[in-house]
C-alpha cells in the first residue's frame, strides 16, 4: 500500500503568541512546527504502515525551510519526503494550493492520501477536499478512526452530534482530526535516518497537468482586500479582592447595577 | 466568464434528519440583507430526500425562492451526491453569491463544490458586506463595485482579513454558525418553490454509509444559552465542575468549557467554546479558571457581559472581561452562587 501524507509547516500559535511593538504578529519569534492535524494524519499513516505494511511519502508545499517538517516526519517513520517549492507558487489561496499539490501528486502512485483537517494558521479546512476534487477521488473529511479492508478504507467521520462509519473505494483522500491519535515521538534511529535522507525537491516544472493561470498569487480567485490585527474589545475592570466575600459583593453589585438580579 | 450573468444570493439550507439546521436561518437573515443591497433575491437551496415540506419554513425566515433537489441518494449527507447537487444548481442557475454554513457538513461540501465550479471560497466568515474591491481606488486598476467582502479571523483569531473574489463567480463563503442574525419569522410567508434534479448516478466517489452513530446527549446547545458558566483547566477536576453547575442553575444557565477541558476528557466536545469549538454570544458569560487563550476568546468575546474569575492576575482573559476578579474560584464560586440565590429570591 502506498500512502501520501500532506503536511504543512506552521507557526506555533499555541505556546503563546508573540507580537511586535507595533502590535503585529511576530512570526519570527514563534516556533515553526508541523501542523497538529497533519501530524495526527501522519501518525495514522504510520499506524497503517505498522499494521498492514505501507510506504509512506510525506509531501509539503512551502519555503525551502519547510524541509524541516519533512525530516521530522521521516524521523517519526515516514519513508520519503517531497518538498514542492517555487517562487511562482507563493501567495496561493486554497484553490491554487490544492491545484499545486494535486499537480505534484499526479506524479506519484497512491492508494491513500491523508491530510490534516485544517492548519492552525489559515484554519480553512479547504485544501484537503479540494485536492480530492482535482484528483477526482472520494474524500472523507474529519476522520476520527481509519481501518483498511482489502481495497477499501473504513473511516469514522465526525459530525457535531454523531459520527458516520463510511466505506470508500481506494484511492481515497482522508482529512484527519487531531483527536485521531497521539503522534509518536521521533526515534534516535529515525533522527539519524532523517539527517541522511534525501528530500526530493520539485518546482513548477515538475507539476503535472496544471495550468499557470491556476497557480500562485495570480492564480488565486480570492484576493485579500484588507488584513489587520484583530481589534479586541478593551479590558473592563479588574479587582484583586481581600476576601471571597468582597469578590462576591463586587459581582452581585455589578449584576444589580445591570438589573440582572 | 461573463460575471454579469450571475445573479442572486443563494444559501445552502442545511438539513439533518429532515430538520433544518439553525445555520440555514442565520444565512437567510444575512442573505436577505445582502440581496436587498444588490436589489436581487435570496434563494434557499434545499438538498435531501423528501424534504420539500421544509420549504415553507425557509420562506418564513426570508427565502424568496426555494430550489429543492430531492433524491433518494440524498437521504443522509455524503460529499459526492451533495456536491453534485449543489454544483449542478450553481451551473444551472448561475448565482452571484453562495453561502454555506461552516459546519462539519459545510466545511466539506463548500470546498468540494467551489473546486468543482472553479471559483474561490472564503472559510469561516464572521462578517459579510457588499462593497468595492479594491477598497480604495488604485491607479491603473479597475475598482469593482457590488462585490462580496468576506471578513474572517485567521491565525487562531490573532488577525482578521477581508477577502474578495473579484474575477470568479459565484463568490462563495462558508459562514461561522452563531454569528449572523436570523430574522423574526414571517408567519405564513410563501416562497416560489422549484424542483430541480440533475440526476444521480453512483460512481466510485459515492461512499457507503455503514452505520450512523448518534451521540447520546441531553444537554442544551450552548449556542442558545442566555447564561453560560464556562470552566477551564483551573477548575481542577471533572467533579469540581459541580460548583459551576450550581451557579449555572441559579441563573438558569448552562455549563460550557474551554478546549483544555475537552482535551483532558472532562467534558464532551459539544460544550467547547472557541475557535475549534462553538461561537457563543450569551447575555452573561462566566470564564472561571480559564486563562483566555486567543482561540478561546475568539469564541466568546461577543458576549454581552463577561465575568472572569482567575487566580492568575496576568491571565489574558482579564483583557476581555468586563468584570475581572482575581482569586480562588473554589472559595468565590460557591459563595457567589449562594449570594445570587438570595438576591434572586428577594426579587
Amino acid at each position: 500500500m502506498k500512502i501520501i501524507v500532506c503536511i504543512k509547516q506552521v507557526p506555533d500559535t499555541k505556546g503563546g503568541v508573540k507580537f511586535n511593538p507595533d502590535g503585529t504578529l511576530d512570526r519570527g519569534a514563534m516556533l515553526a512546527i508541523m501542523n497538529p492535524d497533519d501530524k495526527a494524519g501522519l501518525e495514522a499513516a504510520l499506524r497503517l504502515k505498522d499494521q498492514y505494511g505501507a510506504e509512506v511519502t510525506v509531501l509539503t508545499m512551502g519555503l525551502p525551510k519547510a524541509a524541516d517538517v519533512l525530516r521530522e516526519a521521516i524521523a517519526m517513520g515516514a519513508d520519503k519526503g517531497i518538498l514542492v517549492t517555487d517562487r511562482v507558487l507563493g501567495g496561493a489561496d486554497t484553490w491554487a494550493t490544492s491545484t499545486t499539490i494535486a499537480g505534484a501528486i499526479r506524479n506519484l502512485e497512491y492508494d491513500l492520501i491523508i491530510t490534516g483537517r485544517q492548519a492552525i494558521d489559515g484554519d480553512t479546512a479547504q485544501v484537503g477536499p479540494q485536492i480530492a476534487e482535482h484528483l477526482q477521488i472520494p474524500v472523507i473529511s474529519y476522520a476520527q478512526d481509519i481501518q483498511i479492508d482489502g481495497d477499501k478504507v473504513i473511516v469514522q467521520r465526525q459530525y457535531d452530534d454523531r459520527y458516520h462509519v463510511l466505506e470508500a473505494q481506494m484511492p481515497c483522500l482522508i482529512t484527519a482530526l487531531s483527536e485521531l491519535n497521539d503522534p509518536r515521538y521521533m526515534t534516535p534511529g529515525g533522527i539519524f535516518d532523517a539527517c541522511a535522507a534525501e528530500i526530493t525537491t520539485w518546482g513548477r516544472a515538475d507539476l503535472k497537468d496544471v495550468d499557470d493561470s491556476n497557480l500562485g498569487l495570480k492564480g488565486s480567485p480570492t484576493k485579500i482586500a484588507k488584513a489587520s490585527d484583530k481589534v479586541r474589545k478593551g479590558a473592563g475592570e479588574k479587582i484583586v479582592p481581600e476576601s471571597p466575600e468582597e469578590a462576591v459583593a463586587y459581582i452581585v453589585g455589578k449584576f444589580k447595577e445591570k438589573h440582572i438580579v | 466568464m461573463n460575471l454579469e450573468e450571475y445573479k442572486g444570493v443563494y444559501v445552502f439550507a442545511q438539513q439533518v434528519d429532515n430538520e433544518i439546521s439553525g445555520i440555514a436561518y442565520e444565512l437567510l437573515g444575512k442573505g436577505k440583507e445582502l440581496a436587498a443591497k444588490l436589489e436581487t433575491e435570496v434563494v434557499a437551496v434545499l438538498i435531501g430526500y423528501q424534504v420539500k415540506g421544509l420549504a415553507d419554513k425557509l420562506a418564513e425566515y426570508g427565502a424568496d425562492k426555494v430550489i429543492v433537489v430531492d433524491d433518494p441518494e440524498l437521504e443522509v449527507y455524503r460529499t459526492e451526491p451533495y456536491a453534485h447537487a449543489l454544483a449542478s444548481v450553481i451551473n444551472q442557475y448561475k448565482p452571484d453569491i453562495v453561502l454555506v454554513g461552516a459546519t462539519a457538513i459545510g466545511r466539506d461540501l463548500g470546498p468540494t463544490v467551489s473546486a468543482r465550479v472553479a471559483t474561490g471560497l472564503t472559510a469561516d466568515c464572521t462578517v459579510l458586506e457588499i462593497g468595492d474591491f479594491p477598497l480604495n481606488p488604485i491607479p491603473g486598476q479597475e475598482q469593482k463595485h457590488n462585490q462580496l467582502l468576506m471578513t474572517r479571523p485567521a491565525f487562531g483569531g490573532n488577525t482578521i482579513a477581508t477577502i474578495a473574489c473579484p474575477d470568479n463567480r459565484p463568490q462563495m463563503a462558508t459562514v461561522r454558525p452563531g454569528v449572523m442574525q436570523k430574522i423574526d419569522p414571517i408567519v405564513g410567508a410563501k416562497a416560489v418553490v422549484e424542483e430541480y434534479n440533475p440526476g444521480f448516478t453512483p460512481n466510485s466517489r459515492y461512499v457507503t454509509i455503514k452505520e450512523v452513530v448518534k451521540a447520546v446527549s441531553d444537554t442544551v446547545d450552548i449556542m442558545d444559552a442566555k447564561v453560560l458558566v464556562s470552566g477551564g483547566r483551573g477548575v481542577g477536576s471533572p467533579e469540581n465542575f459541580r460548583i459551576l453547575e450550581d451557579l449555572a442553575e441559579v441563573l438558569g444557565g448552562t455549563v460550557s468549557c474551554s478546549r483544555a477541558v475537552v482535551d483532558s476528557g472532562w467534558k464532551p466536545k459539544d460544550l467547547q467554546v472557541g475557535q475549534t469549538g462553538k461561537t457563543v454570544r450569551p447575555q452573561i458569560y462566566f470564564a472561571i479558571g480559564i486563562s483566555g487563550a486567543i482561540q478561546h476568546v475568539a469564541g466568546m468575546e461577543e458576549s454581552d457581559i463577561i465575568v472572569a474569575i482567575n487566580k492568575d492576575e496576568d491571565a489574558p482573559i482579564f483583557d476581555v472581561a468586563d468584570y475581572g476578579v482575581v482569586g480562588d474560584l473554589n472559595k468565590i464560586v460557591p459563595q457567589l452562587t449562594a449570594a445570587l440565590k438570595t438576591a434572586m429570591a428577594e426579587k
